[in-house]
């Protein structure tokens, strides 16, 4: 039956050899041809779906007012003094040439400050200095006088101890741009961000040349972008080397054959080029998180070539000639292989129920290159096997008597292991819930990326990166200026100001309180907001027409005069923070202005809630990948009962590994969110060898359940053993990388595969030996 | 045959350069033809005395959402310097009875100074900024007060078909603001050859990327002499907002004076 069809076809395939070989490197060459169509996309914004609630919050406010994208150019002294003619001639400098980045709309700066006066009782609007250089002392103490008690200022353009400042550089990226042919099409936004940054890198070298006593940082929204591109660009310039070394390393200490190393190698290779094409066909996106998938495909596709190689070798050593042998292996690997890389398949595309569309397309991407992968093991592998001469040395083999010396003790210890192991799986589950929701998305990036160490001294020194906007929305056209509602809008300011996570609001009502205080002949007792509609109206016109070109009011007013954007900076928050601070927020507008009240837009928010999101929506993923897989299980096993028992080595290594999480670390991101569903499909693998071997010693052999045991780890011990160190090893290079979802992915399901592998050889036995009479009451299910 | 290409080369290059040296030396240079163009135009418009209309302002962002606003504009003209210009803001109700006087200069700061009725006080306006927006249009105070030609350098570009379904003609000129506190680094303007008619400027920022497209379309001959554009409409390609301008009852030479253009008559 199956396993003729099997051998004839194993049989074609090393006649036409050459035939299959070429054809398969001809289609994996016109597959890969598709990777033209790739495009990076780094914008944080595909983390959320299209009709994702706070998305469509924050775009709506992003159209209302004046765009968030920025860079904070952040300008620190060497010795600490910004109140000095060279610091300030040299930030004029720098505004000016900073209006010439690409994109930009606004450049906020400590010289082109919009500092209004009164003069002569008018009133006077202008830069707060200029020609900083000709200063004297008297003047600069003013400066520093006005800057640091205006609250547009103080913690978001200079710090406290005026030893920072920065520019703060707003983009307009526009959607569509006319092309050589004149015509409108859509443009590449990764290609306007590092247009941005290389214009922005340009500026701080030459800030470095011309003002040696300034050091630059750089952080904001588009640095940020650029950072997941950077990120990726470290990860795959440093990591993929490695991942492949090592697995190639990995593959020859355990084949001992240079052809086989060799074969591994170009089936590891195609698949992952053949995958990363047919995305570029099927118009998939990469993102960082799919950048992940060359390590998962590689790494998984080995499995494959371990298990068809290793037989085919050991029938060699035995003294088949290499075609013979090649049948056999396929006789005997063709449906595990095909098994476990469709329940790996299924796992992966689990990753669609994911909340964040680029974990799906993670998840699409790897199960390509998974069945790909199985497709390469039974057509261009045995077909190279078959062409490339083969000289094997006898040996004896070590490891076996490994296995069958754990097989013993595992034998004879099994109460002990059952009662042991089974508590320490217990206890270790029963810790997963102190892992706590929380993904920080600046530490998203660890210290080798710039963006990160820079991010973290503008934190420290400056301002926060993390905001919330509130559109204050007073539902009629110049409605704003209503006491009423300005009233309202203070109370929420000042609300706001007085939360332990806020380091700066920027509010229009500042802006009414100096104008008012202005139009008084600078008399501080009118440092309050104007008691008439018609007052704070005009005053608001008188302003608006004293402003230069790019420092309009549109960043906190909408051309109707109808709502206003209250801009929170906070300190580096915690998902779990954040989401606490957004729902006390929320309470107190519910309470306090439930006229006036407002979602918070912000990317901050926007993670926080994803995050969460993912986890529901995972587990859902994560079962109806459990019962696929379980089915297949029950099929391939021919048992329910077999069928059943096997969830107990799927779930346990990922409830367990949880459980370690918590002691190790303790924060479940977004990242982590997906791993269960992962991880459920390469765990399967380990079960259905140990368990299809088992049975067959049960039901062929008509063995004991400890003898069965026996010969399932003296069959396939060496090769779970094997191919478990080779993905561990391949998700521990993926754990090193510098993007933290993809570290901490890495590092987890390493765990997971290393705790699949401990309760398969230490745990299920035990239980099958100890259910051996129930298991035993079987009903077959008929083929 | 690579000799027989360089050689080709050179002497084409010879040809050529010998032409434009030949063109150059007889006619007038670009900028030359610039200015004079934009003293024509300035010339052609000049004697109108004063005239006064009403405006509709439309302001559009990307979100979709207008809002509108409602003045009226008095203008006087004044013999070697900039006009005086009055307006006098009818919408929105809370800024209702607010009025703009205006003395633009050539490379001066333009004297200005607001009404405030709430306050009723007239107030300065005390900035040299003419770069900023005109009541968060997209209209700068510089792209709506009076053009002189001292404000401006001049390049002659072209000439090309121009205007509502290409009818006109147009000498389309590069003009570079002279003004140091300008927002612009330059400006493309299409003028109709018969009548010196602006039908479309285009406004480069700072970083010299394009920042606004101004079309403006209805002409009407006013006074047997003086042409004005019912419509006017900015578009900002960087923002995506866009504001127009709607002029109705134009009326020339009412009669009006410097009496009628000083801060006493802005309270009125």
């Amino acid at each position: 039956m199956l396993n003729s069809y099997i051998i004839k076809y194993a049989q074609k395939v090393t006649e036409l050899k050459w035939l299959v070989a070429i054809l398969a490197i001809v289609l994996v060459l016109f597959s890969a041809m598709g990777a033209k169509n790739l495009a990076f996309n780094n914008d944080y914004r595909i983390f959320f779906p299209d009709d994702d609630k706070r998305l469509q919050a924050f775009e709506n406010l992003q159209n209302t007012y004046t765009k968030n994208d920025n860079v904070l150019f952040v300008i620190e002294p060497k010795d600490g003094v910004v109140f000095k003619p060279d610091t300030l001639a040299a930030i004029e400098d720098l505004t000016e040439r900073a209006w010439q980045t690409p994109y930009s709309m606004r450049v906020d700066s400590l010289s082109n400050y919009q500092h209004s006066e009164s003069v002569e009782d008018d009133m006077s609007v202008g830069d707060l200095y200029e020609d900083g250089k000709s200063l004297s002392a008297d003047e600069i103490a003013r400066i520093k006088k006005i800057a640091l008690a205006e609250p547009q200022l103080i913690h978001r353009i200079i710090s406290e101890k005026a030893h920072v400042t920065t520019l703060n550089i707003t983009m307009e990226f526009p959607l569509q741009v006319e092309n050589e042919q004149g015509e409108m099409v859509a443009a590449d936004p990764t290609k306007q961000g590092m247009d941005v940054v290389s214009s922005v890198r340009a500026l701080e070298a030459y800030t470095k040349a011309t003002y040696p006593d300034l050091n630059v940082y750089l952080s904001g929204i588009v640095m940020m972008n650029n950072a997941f591109g950077e990120a990726t660009i470290y990860d795959m310039s440093h990591l993929l080397p490695i991942a492949i070394l090592l697995i190639l390393i990995t593959v020859f200490l355990l084949l001992r054959s240079v052809v086989g190393t060799i074969i591994t190698f170009f089936v590891i290779l195609f698949s992952v080029m053949t995958a990363f094409g047919l995305a570029g066909w099927l118009g998939i996106e990469v993102s960082s998180p799919v950048m992940s998938a060359p390590i998962i495909i590689l790494t998984l596709a080995v499995a494959d070539c371990v298990h068809i190689l290793s037989t085919w070798l050991a029938e060699i050593r035995n003294g088949a000639d290499k075609h013979t042998a090649m049948k056999e292996s396929m006789r005997i690997n063709f449906m595990p292989v095909f098994l476990t890389s469709l329940t790996t398949a299924i796992g992966f595309l689990s990753l669609n129920t994911s909340d964040s569309p680029p974990f799906g397309d993670l998840g699409n991407v790897a199960a390509i290159g998974v069945m790909i992968a199985f497709l390469l093991s039974v057509t261009f592998l045995p077909a190279l096997a078959s062409i490339l001469p083969v000289k094997v040395k006898a040996r004896e083999s070590k490891t076996l008597n490994i296995m069958n010396g754990i097989a013993e003790w595992v034998i004879a210890k099994q109460k002990a292991l059952l009662i042991g192991g089974g508590l320490l799986a217990i206890l270790l589950i029963a810790i997963i819930p102190k892992n706590e929701l929380n993904d920080i998305y600046v530490e998203y990036f660890d210290e080798r990326i710039q963006f990160r160490t820079d991010t973290d001294f503008i934190v420290n020194n400056l301002t926060g990166i993390y905001y919330i906007d509130y559109s204050i929305d007073s539902k009629e056209s110049g409605n704003i200026s209503d006491p009423d509602v300005l009233a309202k809008v203070r109370k929420f300011t000042d609300w706001l100001e007085s939360q332990p996570e806020v380091i700066h609001v920027n509010t229009v009502t500042d802006t009414f309180k100096r104008l008012n205080k202005n139009m008084h002949a600078d008399d501080d007792g009118y440092y309050k907001l104007p008691d008439s509609r018609e007052l704070a109206a005009q005053y608001l016109l008188l302003y608006e027409m004293s402003l230069p070109f790019g420092l309009d009011l549109n960043n906190q007013i909408d051309i109707d005069k109808k709502s206003t954007r209250i801009s929170t900076t906070l300190k580096t928050l915690s998902t779990k923070q954040m989401l606490e601070f957004e729902v006390r927020a929320d309470a107190w507008m519910t309470q306090n202005i439930p006229d006036l009240k407002a979602v918070g837009a912000s990317p901050s928010v926007m993670f926080a809630h994803i995050g969460m999101k993912n986890i529901v929506s995972m587990l859902s993923g994560t079962t109806i990948a459990l019962v696929l897989i379980s089915l297949i299980l029950v099929l391939a096993l021919k048992s329910w009962r077999y069928g059943l028992l096997s969830l107990i080595p799927n779930l346990v290594p990922a409830g367990i590994a949880f459980g370690i999480w918590a002691l190790i670390d303790g924060e479940i991101g977004l990242g982590l969110s997906v791993v269960t569903a992962m991880t459920l499909g390469i765990v399967v693998d380990d079960t259905i060898h140990f368990l299809s071997k088992y049975l067959r010693a049960r039901r062929e052999k008509g063995l004991g359940a400890e003898d069965a045991v026996r010969y399932a780890f003296s069959t396939v011990g060496i090769a779970l053993w094997v191919t478990s160190v080779a993905l561990i090893i391949g998700f521990l290079v993926l754990s090193t990388s510098a993007f933290k979802l993809n570290s901490g992915m890495g590092l987890l399901t390493a765990i997971v595969i290393a705790v699949a592998l401990i309760v398969d050889f230490f745990l299920l036995p035990p239980i099958l030996i100890k259910l051996d009479k129930w298991l035993s009451k079987r009903k077959t299910i008929a083929t | 045959m690579k000799m027989k290409t360089q050689l080709k080369l050179i002497l084409s290059t010879m040809i050529l350069s010998s032409v434009t040296l030949f063109a150059s030396a007889n006619a007038e240079t670009p900028a030359a033809k610039g200015l004079r163009i934009a003293q024509e135009a300035d010339a052609s418009d000049t004697g109108f005395n004063d005239f006064t209309a009403n405006m509709v302002m439309t302001l559009k962002n990307r979100a979709g959402k207008s809002s509108r606003r409602i003045i009226r504009i008095k203008t006087l003209e004044v013999a070697n310097d900039g006009d005086k210009s009055l307006s006098l803001f009818d919408e929105p109700a809370d800024v209702k009875g607010t009025a703009m006087l205006t003395f633009s200069h050539g490379l001066k700061a333009d004297d200005q100074w607001l009404y405030l009725p709430a306050l009723k006080r007239v107030k300065r306006i005390n900035s040299r900024n003419k770069s900023g927006p005109f009541m968060g249009s997209e209209f700068a105070f510089e792209d709506i007060s009076s053009q002189e030609v001292e404000k401006y350098k001049y390049k002659y570009l072209r000439e090309e078909a121009c205007g509502e379904g290409n009818k006109w003609k147009c000498h389309v000129i590069e003009r570079i603001p002279a003004y140091k506190y300008s927002g612009y680094t330059k400006q493309v303007v299409w003028i109709d050859t018969q009548h010196y008619r602006p039908t479309k400027i285009m406004f480069y920022d700072r970083k010299n990327a394009l920042l606004k497209t101004l079309v403006a379309t209805n002409f009407s001959q006013y006074a047997g002499k003086h042409w004005r554009p019912a419509m006017m409409n900015m578009q900002n390609h960087q923002s995506g907002k866009s504001t127009i301008l709607q002029y109705t009852n134009y009326k020339f030479k009412t009669g009006l004076s410097t009496r009628d253009f000083n801060k006493k008559s802005l309270a009125r």
